[in-house]
């Protein structure tokens, strides 16, 4: 292969070819930064980093939503290429689409870590201990660069854009999932809801797309399984049981506890 | 009349230390707090401090015999002597309390079996203390303070929002002109504190471990308002950038244990850094690797033409590459086709860091030319130059000093809020309409572009990457020189040639290039000035450090004909310059 085809999908559905040549290694970003740089100024996409880390570059190419900058040509098979931008995210210009309410969505779960000390949180000097199995738990889904692939690939987003989504549910398990969050209850009440992790249809797109193996899919189904245990725990309090920790022993509703500090900082005079 | 936006804070740039500098605003203040805001022409987390690697430094287990004193000394050291050593101090006694903080607010720290936070060997440290996630510390951290904003309401973000100007008037700030992109809208913030986070310069090479977003911006901003920049010619070269495109290959990889070897099979270091091998300073190894490759030791790219060294991660094993540096496998798998757990990655250095940047006091404050604190203005991270990193950063001291520069900043900012000193918010200054004409009027014109924006920026890093590079001369340096004020020249020719207001990328590529070309001439003929080696300037006809005669910080002014130079002490309070070995 020695030439390339991009066929993008550009603002009002016209679809425009650009003839590059192809260089052994290119990425679909590369021939995007070609066609701007050298035969079409006024071509419309975003990007960054370059190195499938800032989440920048999303867009739907040959059919599925991919990073431009991870995407090698050669792996494609064609030497033709659709681009075409993000699906369920409005069109602001060629391939740059409104990431707003997907944002959105991500700070509606509050993803952040809840403690009922605020004061030790935001102000002490103390750290908190986590066994790396700990970490293990909820790291995957720390991966998640917001890059929108998996909302985009998402059947239910499609359909209901109230539908809080693959991603925010993810960031919502991964703080559910720390043991050195109290929201635990909180964030049960954010996607029990009926707009929340049922409307999910275990499609697994979300799964499929993520660049960096996040596996939303799986973050949906753990929550479940949370709200169950919950709802369960609810029916058995009426009958007199005694109710557990949820996630593991004693953790999530005590919080980790910070080990003690016993060295001062600063004791070295300048020479 | 220009629309204006009002606000009481506006943190410019929404990478590590943006984000830092405003979670410390949000967090001590009470109530409905001062208004913030935070302006990026990326959207919010796109920043490039999501590309940082390897580590943080910070003394957290002083018990076991790390010790402020050290960290300080390993900084001072690295720097080549040029660190401002009260800086370094107060760098170092709050890194620590930063590692605990973003611990708290959620970071996926790397753990020891006990549960308390880990620490790696790097390079130029004689402990190990570089606290990391994984191989992907910057991301976390990006992670971890982007998610601690989300816990507030009381503060609005313009993403995708390029700041063209700031307005300083009588030694005060007053506000900053801006185009929205999404809208084409040109605006005009007003403050009372701004503080510029944008990073550092690192797409003026083309071999580089950047974003193609680090073009510089802030840095510009300060210059072109007038105000000095410092040490602008001393650019780290990493070691470790990933052949074909300069992506970068964390300093980790070597600090778990990776070789770097030869054609000829050598360990290399062996010859340069007998002690600390692969985990002497970047500038150290940069030179070595571009040693062994003008000697003939290297390998040849056929495909990008370029030469290189081998990382060799094999003895490794599988196992511990998956666990500790998984980014780095992938990296190396997508980007050039190298599993390292099979065979060697190809690299050489890449343009990474900018040690020079806005010059700014202690408190993270922006100078003047007369070292007097401009009111309402400071800067952090990357852009500032504080400095601490003086000739050469050690490794794990950047996304450091952007936590604890962009907290030092955000206490700062709300102790002047608090004071009298906090001035009104600004009129509109006809530097505003000035500008508006500038950008639209300017670069819009209605007549053919004689010069090609895009063609001025890949003349622009070849000179840079020819020139420029870890090793210079004076040749070399005059030639690049010469050529940057000719780019500089035809740059008057150029036009934006897409005529839409929308996400309009032509017209801010060419705002872009032309900070670029500015900045290029700065470090160009700072280095050309520069008659010695010092760090990451090494100069192949002034082979020694010279600290008679330049011991001392370059800043830089613009001019209408380009930067005029002059020169700042060092301080220095613990230790005197020795001979720099390893």
């Amino acid at each position: 292969m020695d030439k390339v085809t991009l066929e993008v999908v550009r603002s009002g559905g016209r679809r425009i070819r650009y003839d590059l040549r192809y260089r052994k290694g290119m990425t679909v970003l590369d021939a995007l930064i070609e066609i701007r740089e050298k035969l079409d100024s006024s071509l419309g996409y975003r990007h960054s980093c370059r190195m499938g880390i800032c989440g920048s570059c999303g867009m739907t190419i040959e059919g599925v939503p991919r990073l431009a900058c991870q995407t090698q040509i050669s792996i494609l098979k064609t030497d033709v290429i659709r681009v075409e931008p993000l699906h369920s995210m409005g069109v602001m210009r060629d391939l740059v689409v409104d990431i707003a309410p997907f944002m959105a969505m991500h700070k509606s779960v509050k993803p952040y870590i809840m403690r009922r000390n605020t004061d030790e949180r935001d102000h002490s000097d103390r750290e908190y201990r986590v066994l790396s199995e700990e970490v293990r738990r909820f790291l995957q889904f720390d991966y998640c660069i917001m890059c929108g692939l998996c909302y985009s690939a998402c059947p239910t987003v499609a359909l209901d854009p109230a539908y809080i989504g693959p991603q925010a549910i993810a960031q919502s398990y991964r703080y559910m999932a720390d043991p050195r969050d109290e929201g635990w209850d909180q964030r049960i009440d954010l996607l029990d809801t009926s707009h929340g992790v049922w409307r999910c249809h275990v499609a697994g797109a979300c799964s499929f797309v993520c660049p960096k193996d996040v596996d939303p899919a799986k973050a949906i189904q753990m929550a479940r399984k949370e709200i169950l245990k919950k709802r369960l725990l609810r029916r058995k309090a009426r009958v007199g049981a005694q109710p557990v920790p949820l996630l593991s022993s004693g953790v999530v509703k005590q919080g980790v506890k910070p080990p003690p500090f016993d060295f001062g900082k600063g004791s070295v005079s300048r020479k | 009349m220009v629309e204006a936006i009002d606000h009481d804070v506006i943190i410019v740039g929404s990478g590590l230390a943006g984000l830092r500098a405003a979670a410390q605003v949000l967090s001590l203040s009470s109530g409905s707090g001062p208004s913030l805001a935070v302006i990026s022409k990326l959207a919010l987390m796109r920043s490039h401090s999501v590309g940082a690697e390897g580590g943080t430094a910070a003394v957290l287990y002083p018990e076991e015999g790390d010790s402020l004193e050290l960290h300080a000394w390993d900084t001072i050291k690295g720097s080549d002597f040029l660190a401002d050593q009260d800086s370094v101090w107060k760098f170092v006694s709050l890194c620590p309390e930063e590692m605990r903080q973003l611990e708290r607010w959620g970071m996926p720290w790397s753990r020891r079996e006990d549960g308390r936070i880990a620490q790696r060997p790097f390079g130029g440290h004689s402990y190990d203390r570089a606290t990391f996630a994984q191989d992907k510390v910057g991301f976390f951290e990006m992670r971890t303070l982007y998610d601690k904003l989300q816990e507030y309401d009381n503060w609005s973000r313009y993403d995708e929002t390029f700041v063209t100007s700031i307005v300083v008037e009588d030694g005060t700030f007053k506000g900053c002109t801006a185009i929205e992109l999404k809208t084409g809208r040109f605006v005009f913030f007003r403050a009372k504190a701004a503080v510029i986070a944008t990073g550092g310069a690192g797409q003026l090479w083309k071999f580089t471990a950047t974003s193609t977003s680090v073009t510089g911006d802030g840095i510009g901003l300060a210059y072109r308002a007038g105000l000095p920049i410092e040490d602008m010619e001393f650019m780290q070269f990493h070691p470790t950038g990933l052949i074909p495109r300069g992506i970068l290959i964390t300093e980790g990889a070597r600090g778990e244990g990776g070789y770097l070897v030869n054609s000829k099979g050598e360990r290399f270091m062996e010859r340069y850094a007998p002690s600390k091998m692969e985990l002497a300073p970047r500038d150290v190894v940069s030179r070595s690797i571009m040693k062994e490759i003008g000697e003939g030791r290297g390998f040849k790219d056929e495909d990008s033409g370029l030469s290189f060294v081998h990382l060799d991660l094999r003895h490794l094993g599988r196992e511990k590459i998956d666990a500790k540096l998984p980014f780095i496998k992938e990296l190396s798998m997508k980007f050039t086709g190298v599993d390292p757990v099979e065979e060697p990655i190809p690299i050489k250095p890449t343009a990474h860091y900018t040690m020079g940047g806005i010059r700014v006091d202690g408190n993270g404050r922006v100078l003047d030319e007369r070292s007097q604190a401009v009111r309402g203005l400071w800067a952090a991270g990357e852009a500032a130059c504080v400095s601490i990193h003086g000739a050469n950063r050690l490794g794990a001291n950047s996304t450091a000093e952007c936590l604890v520069y962009g907290r030092i900043v955000g206490e700062d900012i709300v102790r002047y809020l608090a004071s009298d000193n906090a001035h009104p918010l600004g009129n509109d200054s006809s530097l505003v309409a000035s500008e508006e004409d500038r950008v639209f009027r300017g670069l819009f014109r209605n007549e053919t572009s004689s010069e090609d924006v895009y063609v001025l920026k890949a003349k622009l890093k070849e000179i840079m990457d020819k020139s420029v590079y870890v090793f210079r001369d004076e040749e070399g340096l005059t030639d690049a020189v010469r050529e940057v004020k000719e780019l500089k020249e035809k740059y008057r020719g150029v036009r934006v040639t897409d005529g839409s207001k929308v996400f309009n990328y032509n017209l801010l590529d060419t705002l872009e290039v032309g900070v670029m070309l500015e900045l290029a001439e700065v470090v160009a003929q700072g280095a050309l000035n520069r008659r010695e080696s010092r760090g990451g300037h090494a100069r192949l006809d002034y082979p020694q450090r010279d600290d008679t005669n330049w011991l001392k910080h370059t800043l830089a002014r613009r001019t209408e004909d380009g930067p005029s130079f002059s020169f700042a002490p060092v301080c220095i309070t613990m230790w005197k310059p020795v001979e720099r070995k390893y």
